[in-house]
């Protein structure tokens, strides 16, 4: 009983728009105090299941349910959900402390109190220095923690992150996803995070809910879902893996999991394509029958000990359990 | 010729010159002259030369024109309110209301199609409505409403200022809603997110995000009562008078020294409300 306090639960959540489906009745149950990224590319449905959980679009069929309370045609502020958008979308005529204290200002609490909880909040995101600032006096970084104290001050018990990272610069982002998890291992409560990038989703996520065409293609632990693919979708927009027909039907297979040797010892004759060094690694397309090409990822050592040039024709071998067969 | 190109502050003078230019001619040089002007002597049968205060001390001087200003700003005071309510909430209702852009613009056009029309047209149009016996007196009547004709409907300060109202009420709905439209909808969700409510949300979000918006339909609305004497002449039933009736007063007399002074007060008086308003608002963001 206990451990469903914060869970968060779709049921056959739908969103239409006229006649067209942008989410198709999914079901899925989100673990208490998790991690949590919906990943897919733009127009699957993922940002429509975040603001429906958020309560910024209205569900056409089905319930969402946090805490065992059906939540889907509450006010978004009634929910126990926060939401961090995009473009964080600050209050640009509000000081960084305002901005925070928002939400308490709209409950009635008095100015005193609001301005010293908005700058505990400030002080967990690490910005009591710039608390009197303007928002556009700040740059993307310290606009976003911004936008995440704001969050953070209504107490939820899921906040929810659309594409937070998206208008950050590389590096910015690769810092900013670390403070997030941190944040999130601190606080205990659960995240739900929208991104289209896999390699954010791997860093970030105890679990990974892939959707495309409005259904959800593969929910698991991030492990999984990239170790094991159920679609040829997700082996294909995770990456890193080769979407092979063989006569059993389809498989995906990791190319770093993919040895080359002799053709005798192969279990596949194939002819190199082409070779691209990486650095810690070296990419090597071949060609195998039936005009599929499958790719070798092999560390640099392992490749510079036997050299392969196009043209060659070489043998391909994986161990079994590599192998991981694809229903769709 | 080559080194005259190469010249980059003479390229910078000419390529000022021609907006220099039409500023010296049309608005410097009037401005200087009617300046100049007003310090002239006149007396009922010339214009001399000169440089004396005489125009300006009558002007202080005469309790006239003490009235007359303060009928200028009760008539910029109360059309600016009624303008700035009738265009903040058809801008709010066409920004935030109508979903989709075709529509916006559609009404947004529909609001103009009164302007199709000249000032003076629709100015009159709204005689034959308030008179005596005008459609608005007689609907009145046959409601049971009133049993005698309303006087004031027509010559009187309240026509003066419906007139105002029907002519201006454009320049504050398409500032505000320019400004409107320019409002980010995430943040009305953010709001939304930490629990503000409609009026809330108008309050502390729309309204402070609108004020730029509000103050350039101020400044249009404020500068053109001001300035204006033929609504006040034709609406007033010429009972009434603004500063704007004053000059055309003295010019219509041919005084023109007086007429000359009483324009310096007032643009003067004009310049000292907008600066005022623009301490308070930062307006540069839409521009």
């Amino acid at each position: 009983m206990n451990a469903s306090i914060q869970d968060l639960e779709l049921v056959s959540v739908t969103k239409r728009y006229g006649a067209t489906v942008a989410v198709d009745a999914i079901n899925h149950h989100f673990r208490p105090s998790s991690y949590t990224c919906l990943l897919g590319p733009s127009g699957c449905g993922k940002s429509s299941t975040l603001r429906m959980i958020a309560g910024h679009e209205s569900v056409s069929d089905g319930a969402i349910l946090l805490a065992g309370r059906d939540i889907s045609h509450l006010a978004p502020a009634k929910r126990g959900t926060a939401m961090m958008f995009q473009n964080y979308a600050l209050f640009p005529h509000l000081s960084v402390t305002d901005n925070v204290a928002f939400s308490l200002k709209m409950k009635g609490v008095d100015a005193a109190t609001r301005r010293a909880q908005a700058l505990e909040m400030l002080s967990l995101v690490d910005l009591t220095d710039l608390a009197d600032r303007l928002p556009d006096q700040l740059s993307g970084g310290q606009q976003q923690r911004v936008a995440l104290a704001r969050a953070l001050i209504t107490r939820p018990q899921v906040l929810l992150l659309d594409e937070p990272l998206s208008a950050l610069d590389p590096f910015l982002r690769i810092r900013m996803r670390g403070e997030l998890r941190k944040l999130q291992k601190e606080l205990g409560i659960s995240f739900v995070h929208v991104t289209h990038g896999q390699d954010e989703a791997l860093a970030l996520a105890d679990e990974i809910i892939v959707m495309n065409n409005a259904v959800i293609e593969q929910a698991g632990a991030a492990r999984d879902v990239f170790n094991a693919p159920k679609t040829r979708f997700v082996a294909q927009f995770m990456g890193g893996h080769n979407v092979i027909a063989l006569p059993e039907g389809q498989f995906a297979v990791r190319t770093d999991a993919v040895d080359i040797t002799s053709i005798e010892n192969g279990m596949l004759e194939a002819v190199v394509k082409a070779v691209e060094y990486q650095g810690t690694h070296v990419s090597l397309s071949a060609r195998i029958a039936g005009d599929q090409e499958v790719t070798a990822l092999l560390t640099d050592t392992a490749f510079f000990s036997n050299p392969h040039h196009p043209g060659d024709r070489i043998g391909l071998h994986w161990d079994a359990n590599n192998l991981h067969q694809l229903t769709a | 010729m080559n080194k005259l190109r190469e010249n980059s502050a003479l390229t910078g003078w000419l390529m000022v010159s021609p907006l220099a230019f039409v500023l010296l001619f049309f608005l410097v040089l009037p401005i200087f002259l009617i300046v100049v002007v007003s310090f002239w002597r006149a007396t009922e049968f010339s214009i001399i030369p000169a440089f004396e205060w005489d125009n300006y001390a009558f002007l202080f001087g005469s309790p006239v024109t003490y009235t007359v200003f303060f009928n200028t700003f009760k008539y910029a005071f109360v059309t600016w309110v009624c303008t700035l309510l009738i265009g903040f909430t058809v801008a709010y209702y066409l920004a935030f209301h109508i979903r989709s852009l075709t529509w916006q613009i559609a009404l947004f056009l529909l609001c103009t199609i009164p302007f199709w029309t000249s000032n003076i047209i629709r100015m009159i149009s709204w005689i034959p409505f308030l008179g005596r016996n005008g459609i608005a007196n007689s609907t009145l009547i046959s409601w049971g409403v009133i049993d005698e004709p309303v006087e004031w409907l027509l010559f009187s300060d309240f026509a003066v200022i419906l007139a105002f109202v029907h002519l201006y009420t454009l320049f504050m709905v398409v500032p505000i809603f320019n400004t409107m439209m320019r409002i980010d909808k995430s943040l009305i969700e953010a709001a939304r997110d930490a629990g503000a409510n409609g009026a809330q949300i108008l309050w502390n979000v729309i309204i402070p995000l609108t004020k730029p918006g509000i103050m350039i339909g101020t400044i249009f609305v404020v500068t053109l009562v001001m300035g204006d004497f033929i609504t006040v002449r034709f609406m007033s039933g010429s009972q009434s008078a603004n500063v704007g009736r004053l000059i055309s007063n003295d010019i219509a007399l041919l005084q023109y020294p007086s007429a000359s002074a009483t324009a310096i007060i007032l643009l003067l008086t004009v310049l000292l409300v907008i600066g005022t308003m623009l301490r308070f608002v930062d307006i540069r963001k839409e521009l």
